[in-house]
């Protein structure tokens, strides 16, 4: 239970502002979700032939250096580390999945938030303001960005259950709302091959994107198909390396606004965000319609 | 005029002046600025004082209202003037869900669109939509008129009551039990003057006219489906 | 030959689960009914109280005082209430109920200085003036809500759901929507009115929490504002509801009653009573907020010991509804032709739902509702209140106790082994609690 937001620039390069509008846009959601925040930034793409992925230890003094001299040692990295307290971006030169099994086996501790060519999630205990500073988000730029605030529902506030969710290249989701049949769809998943590190229904909804997307379907389709499959209340926020969509459930109960400039495509759970936005009281603003797929493309 | 920046002021204070007003001329009409999207201004307002509000409001501003008129010089989020008792709420931008919801009296104009669920379980308020509303509109609408210029989503009037419902653009679905009526001369003259008062150009003839068949208002095994 | 008291039956297809199949074949509807659940379920007959021993010293009665006292909204209202007992009345609508039987409620329960509900048809104005303490109830119909009554009430209860039928709206069949109710609740006279089951202007934790602000913004901070729930995960949604903002909990078990509704969502959905409590003071320990958000229990709370029981598990108050109804003459052996011409007779009648109550408390009919009379009714419900608090003190002054508050889940043991998973409670004579790990 939560804020979500997110905004996407639809054309031309890397837009040097996009972390310090998505700082202002989750810190306008702060009421809703007063535990944690988190964020997914698609940003500057990593060298060909490598990859970058977020990698989250249990703790802010966790020694990244240690951990670096043994990766370097097993893997070539194109670009130097950057590091953020609990949370750390390393590009990597080789097969993924070579990858994700020596740290599973070598580094069981460490978690990972988000990886593909461009894409960078952070997330963390505590209020926007807080969190956008300790990842320096207004420094960022990027192309595309979402974001969310949470209202924990657990008794331990912790990062891993966190929005955005991660389980394929490039993709991640937010969501607010409340699945229904996360359990059964995540059983089916588990017997497709696709990974979780928590019980959150968010995370089933991000697996099941990911599933349907390697089977080849495009972004679209694969959320046309989550409206026959997944149950309960929902507004999804997902990005994809180049992609930007929105789909609310059937019912539709969730808040969610939608607004749309010439420059970019803005979305979230209260107006308050958007309107924190350059021209956006010339934007064009709509509130989804259920069961229907908004998605944006970047060419 | 007494002028409110929210900016340097809290909600609570505001709602609190609001709430102990003295009857003297100089409290009758007040600006509020920099409402930032903040939640519950001007809450349960209980006189007839005149309200602007400059900027964007979020949840359920003016709600319960009884006797005041509040305009909304900005969009409006869930719940705008959720259970009006009477009075007036105005917004010249949209207005988020729910707008008007169980709304028992007075009038609510939207100058721009409206949400999903716009008059949803709706008792006897009267609400004038210049743009469009969005799906579930007017669900469970016991009492009162919902006018809307612009189009419905789908499933309008599901589950309708006694509460009447005008469309002039088209209307996506019906909802459970919602159906077409005549549009009789009072029926056009009822919108008439309903869009006379919110100060909303159109054409009343143009409406069509919506309400409950009254087919749910018994339990009974034919109508099993539409449970 | 074989007599015909050793045919065997099935115990899947017993003789009810017949009729009631044939009744399903003959109507096409599902069977609507009142009360609560009717089958056997682990409850509060399965804890007892271990009284004083050679190591616990009782307390003398009368002299020796066992105070009852209990406030509520101590979080963040500026005005909590204060009642001299911890058994408020539960939430019960008037068009459920009749006038008569509101009034003696009221009545009854300001005579010992508790608390009564509204509910689902809103604040009727006899209510309001037998009622020293009224707690106003917000439902997702908000048939009747209106802000005045929001400002003259004491306290707020947002109703999420009910144990009865967690998932489920309000119902009232047509028999009952008389005039009055139709005018209050702004329906035609004579429908069977359907409701909504969520609310029409938030969904969600995270709107709940803004909800909850708009009425303390309406009523300046003052009142207490109550969350009341049906037990289906307590343990999350007790958690949410203080994350919302609550000043206090109802949590209703499934055992909880109702005026009418489909008998599927009275008998199989929701947990008891007995666990639901037990997972409502866990989640509120883990936050730190026991005692700090006050605990209401609800759901066939029947007698003293059943007060003591839960207060021990750590509940703050009770709330009573069918026991209350009980009391007022539901079920009694009069006007016995009645229950007859109704299909049942006293003792199983459940058939609030009908209109047609013999004892004149769940209906609207005149000439039913004058069996009740008011300050005989308000009589009764001052007793039962008074036994019930009596029963609880005496057990608790057993106990060594000098408040009920202090009576704690180490006075409890159990006697099966459900009911000692259930309470997280040893189960009597072992150290064994089920479910829960020694170490």
């Amino acid at each position: 239970m939560c804020g979500i937001v997110g905004l996407f620039f639809k054309r031309g390069l890397a837009v040097p502002s996009l972390g310090r509008l998505l700082a202002r846009m989750l810190s306008q959601m702060a009421e809703r979700g007063p535990d944690s925040t988190g964020f997914a930034l698609y940003g500057d793409a990593a060298p060909q032939g490598t990859f970058k992925a977020t990698l989250h230890s249990p703790h802010a003094e966790y020694d990244w250096a240690a951990f670096e001299a043994e990766l370097s040692a097993t893997f070539p990295s194109a670009y130097p580390a950057r590091y953020y307290g609990s949370q750390a971006i390393y590009t990597i030169g080789a097969d993924r999945w070579q990858f994700f099994s020596w740290l599973t086996c070598h580094h069981p501790e460490l978690v990972t938030f988000g990886f593909g060519e461009r894409i960078e999630v952070f997330k963390d205990v505590g209020l926007p303001d807080a969190v956008a500073k300790r990842f320096g988000l207004e420094h960022r730029s990027g192309t595309h960005a979402l974001g969310h605030t949470r209202m924990a529902t657990e008794s331990a506030v912790t990062t891993e259950h966190s929005h955005p969710f991660s389980t394929g290249l490039d993709l991640c989701l937010v969501h607010n709302g409340s699945l229904s049949n996360h359990n059964w769809v995540r059983q089916s998943l588990r017997r497709e091959g696709i990974r979780f590190v928590t019980d959150n229904d968010t995370e089933v909804a991000a697996g099941y994107l990911t599933w349907r997307l390697g089977q080849g379907m495009s972004l679209k389709e694969a959320l046309e198909a989550a409206l026959a499959e997944l149950d309960g209340f929902y507004t999804f926020a997902v990005g994809t390396k180049d992609g930007f969509a929105i789909l609310r459930d059937p019912i539709a109960c969730k808040p969610a606004v939608l607004a749309e400039t010439d420059d970019w495509v803005a979305m979230a759970t209260e107006y308050r965000a958007i309107a924190t936005l350059p021209n956006a009281s010339t934007a064009e603003i709509w509130e989804p319609r259920p069961a229907t797929v908004y998605s944006w493309e970047r060419h | 005029m007494i002028e409110v920046d929210l900016a340097r002021s809290s909600v609570r204070t505001l709602n609190e002046r609001l709430h102990h007003l003295t009857p003297r001329a100089n409290e009758l009409h007040w600006r509020v600025l920099n409402p930032a999207g903040a939640h519950n201004i001007a809450v349960g307002i209980t006189q007839r004082v005149d309200v602007e509000i400059k900027g964007h409001v979020g949840y359920y501003c003016a709600g319960m209202n009884a006797a005041a008129t509040v305009v909304v010089d900005g969009h409006a989020g869930t719940g705008l003037a959720e259970n009006i008792m009477s009075g007036l709420v105005r917004v010249r931008g949209n207005a988020s869900q729910s707008a008007a919801a169980s709304g028992r009296g007075g009038f609510v104009v939207i100058e721009g669109s409206a949400g999903a669920r716009c008059g949803i379980s709706m008792k006897g308020v009267a609400i004038v939509v210049g743009g469009s509303v969005g799906h579930m509109s007017a669900f469970m609408g016991q009492a009162g008129t919902l006018i809307v210029c612009g189009e419905a989503g789908q499933d309008l009037g599901d589950s309708l009551y006694e509460a009447e419902i005008f469309v002039a653009g088209t209307v996506a679905s019906l909802g459970a039990d919602c159906i077409e009526k005549e549009m009789t001369q009072d029926a056009v003259e009822h919108v008439a003057a309903l869009l006379d008062r919110a100060g909303i150009t159109a054409n009343a003839n143009r409406f069509r006219h919506y309400g409950s068949a009254r087919r749910l208002y018994n339990f009974h095994i034919d109508h099993a489906s539409e449970y | 030959m074989m007599s015909a008291s050793s045919l065997p039956q099935s115990a899947t297809f017993s003789p009810e689960t017949i009729a009631e199949i044939e009744r399903a074949a003959n109507e096409g509807l599902y069977k609507i009914r009142g009360f609560g659940t009717l089958r056997p379920l682990p409850s509060f007959d399965d804890l007892v109280l271990l009284g004083a021993s050679i190591s616990r010293y009782p307390l003398e009665g009368y002299r020796e005082h066992c105070a009852t006292d209990v406030t509520l909204g101590t979080r963040f209202a500026k005005k909590p209430i204060e009642l001299n007992i911890p058994i408020t009345i539960a939430g019960m609508s008037f068009g459920a109920l009749g006038v008569n039987a509101k009034r003696a409620l009221g009545r009854g329960a300001s005579a010992v200085g508790t608390s009564t509900t509204t509910g689902d048809g809103g604040m009727s104005e006899e209510e309001r003036s037998e009622s020293k303490i009224l707690v106003y109830q917000v439902l997702p119909s908000r048939y009747g809500f209106d802000p005045d009554h929001l400002r003259a009430c004491e306290a707020i209860e947002i109703v999420v759901g009910q144990g009865a039928k967690p998932g489920g709206g309000g119902m009232l069949l047509g028999q009952k929507i008389t005039e009055r109710v139709a005018q209050m609740r702004t329906l035609p006279a004579g429908i069977d009115q359907r409701s909504a089951c969520r609310h029409p202007d938030w969904t969600g934790p995270d709107d709940l929490a803004i909800k909850i602000q708009e009425l303390r913004e309406l009523t300046d901070w003052e009142k207490p504002v109550f969350i009341k729930i049906g037990s289906t995960r307590p343990h999350y949604d007790v958690q949410l509801a203080v994350k919302a903002g609550a000043d206090v909990v109802v949590l209703d078990g499934m055992q909880g009653g109702t005026g009418a509704t489909q008998e599927v969502f009275i008998e199989h959905a929701g947990i008891p009573t007995l666990p639901a409590l037990r997972q409502a003071v866990e989640a509120l320990q883990e936050l730190g907020q026991h005692r700090k958000v006050q605990l209401i229990i609800s759901g066939g709370i029947r007698s003293g010991a059943d007060v003591a029981k839960a207060l021990a598990m750590g509940a703050d108050a009770v709330s009573i509804g069918t026991a209350a109804l009980i009391a007022l003459g539901c079920n009694g052996s009069v006007h016995i032709e009645d229950y007859y011409a109704l299909g049942t007779k006293p003792g199983a009648c459940h058939h609030c739902h009908t209109g047609r109550c013999p004892v004149g408390i769940t209906t609207q009919d005149p000439v039913l509702e004058s069996r009740l009379d008011v300050e005989e009714g308000a009589r009764r419900i001052r007793n039962f209140l008074t036994v019930l608090t009596m029963e609880a003190q005496t057990l608790a002054r057993a106990c060594g106790k000098s408040h009920l508050h202090n009576l704690e889940p180490e006075d409890l043991a159990a006697l099966s082994v459900e009911a000692a998973a259930m309470a997280g409670v040893p189960l009597a004579g072992t150290d064994w609690i089920p479910g829960k790990s020694r170490h």
